[in-house]
């Protein structure tokens, strides 16, 4: 028998399909823009980790010895921007959705493959303009932009920043745009709207918002742009312009944002969780519809951000009504996840062990959220380390840990070659015990009177300090294993076959790696999706 | 395939148009107090509704998805402008 | 349905659609959805319009009269045409009338140029009464301050509006130029269809804009 490395070199797949630079730079393929975004979402995790280790650096001590006021407030506001723009938004539908969509539905590539290279490319000059942003000086707006800061007292790089999202903010477009259409018009013969998997109900769900809600997010920086350069200003109170509409027209894009960010990641712990309970998801057509409501009722919460900014205290009510109704349908999603859990035959795997992490973790990051939603609550504990913390565990502990999930449960797909199991789960364990360290101590930070975005404290504060930046640490190393060994297994990899994870999708009916058009024959579709009780109980490959 | 309409139809909605036109810039100079700004909507909205059903042929849809999409849309436009307003509009009340 | 034509509409199938009619469906639809997007676009605009208009009532009356009321109906009329044009392109090249549809595509263009000529005007005009937002705004009526802010809305607005006018002049002489190179047929003319949907939307924003800017408060006329 041929040795395993000599089989994958034999057959023609999406990898070595063609070589070259402009094979991948002019590429249309799906699978290599996935590549593409990984590739370049990673360097931005790397550039916004790094801020952020000099934000815990400084807060070390109370005292503001590390760096002046004004450079701490460009540290949080470019971890900020960095983090959110250009690697949550885009992470797990750029990479794993540009990946999976198409195979998960059984296509041969999204509807519109020139325009998702574009995507990729406005992606790429957004974050070139931001780099600029950065190495010129930076932007200390806070990732909020608040006028009339942002417009008429700072003297940075305010536009230069705002046009860098501007652009980013048309790759989220054109993504969403590109899967809505795909998922409605592309689907293989036999699959119905009620056979996809929860990934596609998430990622269609997360493109609505993209598509609705980033244009506005468009206009909002435009304008701000256009006060600072021309005069035309629409926020500028000297004119009877209104800080507040600027904080309106933000929000209304940056709360359903956050959606975008952590419905993905919701999808793919859908995917993850049945898979290794060896189970069907329980309530699969709740599970799907709370995407979509999540998508909706997430549009109309936003001003739970404004609610001690001036607003008026009845229409505070009535978006904190909104805000604790946003949460039931994640509060479904948990409760579905969990009882698709209960009595499944359970393996450990890695993606397994983060998807349990997401649940733990989100369900505190969001529970968080009901004491922000509380109009009394949130008078004491707004512009405090408790929403640094509330957000964190969504973002970080959720899902950070949902795109790495997802990494390594579709890894073999990807690749072709498993990640080696062992260092999976030591990554998984400590970056876990390195997330808690880091935010758990921010919530009682944040209780107890610590302001967010002050780069100096009074000394009580500094021992949950320490603990929080020394939790930080372990993060970092957690964060940095994964990027070893998965580049590592790229050669020295184990061969993973075509379904390592005996795991029920149609992408996992293809070879790993996938040949270019994804399948030999377009496949028809006869079954529902998680079948689980047709599929083998053992798991293959699990360490 | 795709229904192909009759030039008569383009040119009687191009007539209504234009007279919803004149309509709209006259009624400007008569004084309706707070209505002129209704009205003025209202014939705005007859004259988008022409260029979306006919135009745009949105009249002649095989497709439902499309009246899905843009009434998402218009929706969505809503949302923005009704639920920012409900805080400007009620901070009179306290 | 000649065989060459065929051939040709063929020859655009693009290689992960089944076929022709799914890619038609599929750039329809792309279309639609990109068109929401504009929606929210210009949407934050109308929401900043929205606000200040129900705070500052009056300076919105001062500011509308002193809009240039001709440019703005003649303009109104010339986007309507050039609609009218658009639709004519698309029914011409459903025919496969390809010289007709060249005809309505120019025409189009030519409509969308006069559009932007009296813009440019307008704003010529607005810039010598010192109508411009900023250190050389002078206007000579109440509430200053707040019919500058009509103004910023005015040209923020009517800025955007044209800028699209401006790519809509691009998009259909590229469909012109295209469709003299013998690229488009009865059987396929989708990115046509496309394009008038996208200028259909532009005359559509101009029918609301009209009213909003140009007939608040005539029957105040003094």
């Amino acid at each position: 028998m041929a040795s395993a490395s000599t089989i994958t070199a034999e057959r023609e797949h999406y990898l070595n399909a063609d070589y070259g630079f402009r094979s991948w730079l002019l590429t249309t393929d799906h699978k290599r823009i996935a590549l593409l975004y990984l590739i370049s979402i990673t360097f931005f995790f790397f550039i916004g980790g790094f801020f952020a280790l000099l934000i815990r650096l400084e807060l070390l001590t109370p005292q503001g010895d590390l760096v002046q006021a004004d450079t701490y407030n460009k540290l949080f506001s470019m971890h900020g921007q960095v983090m959110i723009f250009f690697f949550l938004i885009p992470a797990v539908p750029a990479v794993l959705g540009n990946f999976l969509v198409p195979m998960m539905i059984g296509a041969k590539d999204l509807a519109f493959p020139r325009i998702n290279l574009l995507s990729w490319y406005l992606f790429i000059v957004g974050g070139g303009v931001m780099l600029y942003t950065i190495l010129t000086g930076g932007v200390d707006t806070g990732w909020t932009f608040y006028v009339p800061l942002s417009t008429a007292y700072l003297g940075t790089h305010v536009v230069l920043a705002a046009v860098s999202i501007f652009i980013a903010g048309f790759s989220s477009i054109l993504t969403g745009l590109n899967f809505i259409v795909t998922i409605h018009r592309m689907r293989a013969p036999g699959m119905t709207w009620g056979r996809m998997p929860l990934f596609l109900w998430s990622n269609y769900a997360t493109a609505i918002i993209q598509v609705l809600g980033t244009p506005v997010l468009a206009i909002t920086l435009a304008l701000v742009g256009l006060e600072r350069m021309f005069h035309l200003g629409v926020f500028n109170p000297q004119l009877g312009g209104d800080p507040l509409l600027f904080q309106h027209l933000f929000w209304f894009y940056s709360h359903p944002a956050v959606y975008i960010m952590i419905l993905p990641g919701m999808g793919v712990v859908s995917e993850i969780i049945p898979c290794f309970s060896r189970k069907r998801v329980f309530g699969y057509e709740f599970v799907a519809l709370a995407s979509i409501g999540i998508a909706v009722l997430g549009f109309l919460v936003w001003a739970h951000h404004m609610f001690v900014a001036g607003i008026s205290v009845y229409s505070a009510m009535v978006f904190s009504f909104f805000s604790y109704l946003v949460a039931v349908p994640s509060a479904i999603k948990v409760f579905n996840w969990t009882a698709t859990m209960y009595k499944g035959k359970i393996y450990y795997s890695t993606p397994m062990l983060y998807a349990m992490g997401f649940i733990g973790l989100f369900t505190m990051g969001g529970m968080t959220g009901l004491f922000l939603a509380s109009l009394g609550v949130d008078v004491h504990v707004t512009d405090t380390y408790f929403v640094v913390a509330h957000f964190h565990y969504i973002m970080v502990g959720g899902m950070v840990m949902a795109y790495l999930a997802g990494m390594h449960f579709w890894w073999p797909k990807i690749t072709g070659r498993m990640y080696p199991e062992a260092w999976g789960k030591l990554a998984a364990l400590t970056i876990f015990i390195g997330f808690n360290l880091t935010f758990f101590p921010q919530f009682i930070l944040g209780w107890t009177g610590m302001p967010r975005r002050y780069h100096a404290y009074t000394p009580e504060f500094q021992v949950l300090n320490v603990l929080s930046t020394a939790g930080s640490t372990v993060l970092a190393v957690g964060y940095l294993l994964p990027m070893v060994y998965f580049l590592w297994s790229l050669r020295y990899g184990k061969e993973a076959g075509d379904n390592p994870w005996g795991a029920a999708g149609l992408e996992w009916k293809t070879a790993s790696p996938p040949p270019t058009y994804n399948f030999e024959e377009t496949p028809v579709v006869t079954w529902e999706a998680y079948n689980y009780d047709e599929l083998p109980e053992e798991v293959p490959v699990v360490g | 395939m795709e229904k192909i309409i009759s030039a008569k139809v383009y040119f009687t909605v191009w007539a209504a148009l234009m007279c919803l036109t004149v309509t709209t810039a006259a009624v400007s100079y008569v004084d309706l107090g707070q209505f002129s700004i209704v009205v003025a909507l209202l014939i705005a909205s007859i004259k988008g509704s022409l260029v979306v059903l006919f135009f745009m042929h949105v009249k002649y849809l095989n497709v439902k998805t499309t009246l899905l999409v843009i009434l998402a849309g218009f929706f969505w436009l809503a949302i923005l402008l009704l639920m920012t307003m409900t805080d400007y509009i009620t901070r009179a009340w306290s | 349905m000649s065989d060459s034509s065929q051939a040709l509409a063929t020859h655009e199938l693009r290689h992960h659609f089944e076929d022709m009619e799914q890619q038609r469906d599929a750039s329809s639809m792309g279309m639609w959805v990109f068109l929401i997007t504009e929606i929210m676009f210009f949407g934050g605009m109308f929401m900043a319009y929205l606000l200040y208009r129900y705070e500052y009532f009056v300076a919105w009356q001062e500011g509308s009269q002193h809009m240039n009321f001709w440019i703005g109906t003649i303009n109104t009329a010339v986007l309507i045409c050039s609609s009218l044009t658009m639709v004519l392109a698309v029914l011409a090249i459903q025919q496969g009338r390809r010289r007709l549809t060249s005809v309505m595509l120019a025409a189009t263009v030519c409509f969308a140029i006069a559009f932007m000529v009296l813009k440019g005007m307008e704003y010529h005009e607005h810039w010598l009464a010192h109508e411009f937002p900023g250190s050389a705004f002078h206007f000579a009526g109440i509430d200053t301050r707040h019919v500058e802010m009509f103004f910023v809305l005015y040209f923020v607005m009517t800025g955007f509006h044209a800028l699209h006018v401006l790519i809509g002049i691009g998009l259909v002489s590229s469909m012109l130029y295209m469709n003299e190179r013998g690229h488009f047929s009865a059987d396929y003319h989708n990115p046509i269809e496309n394009v008038g949907l996208y200028w259909h939307f532009v005359d559509l924003v101009w029918i609301y804009l009209y009213p909003l800017l140009y007939l608040i408060g005539h029957h105040h006329v003094g």
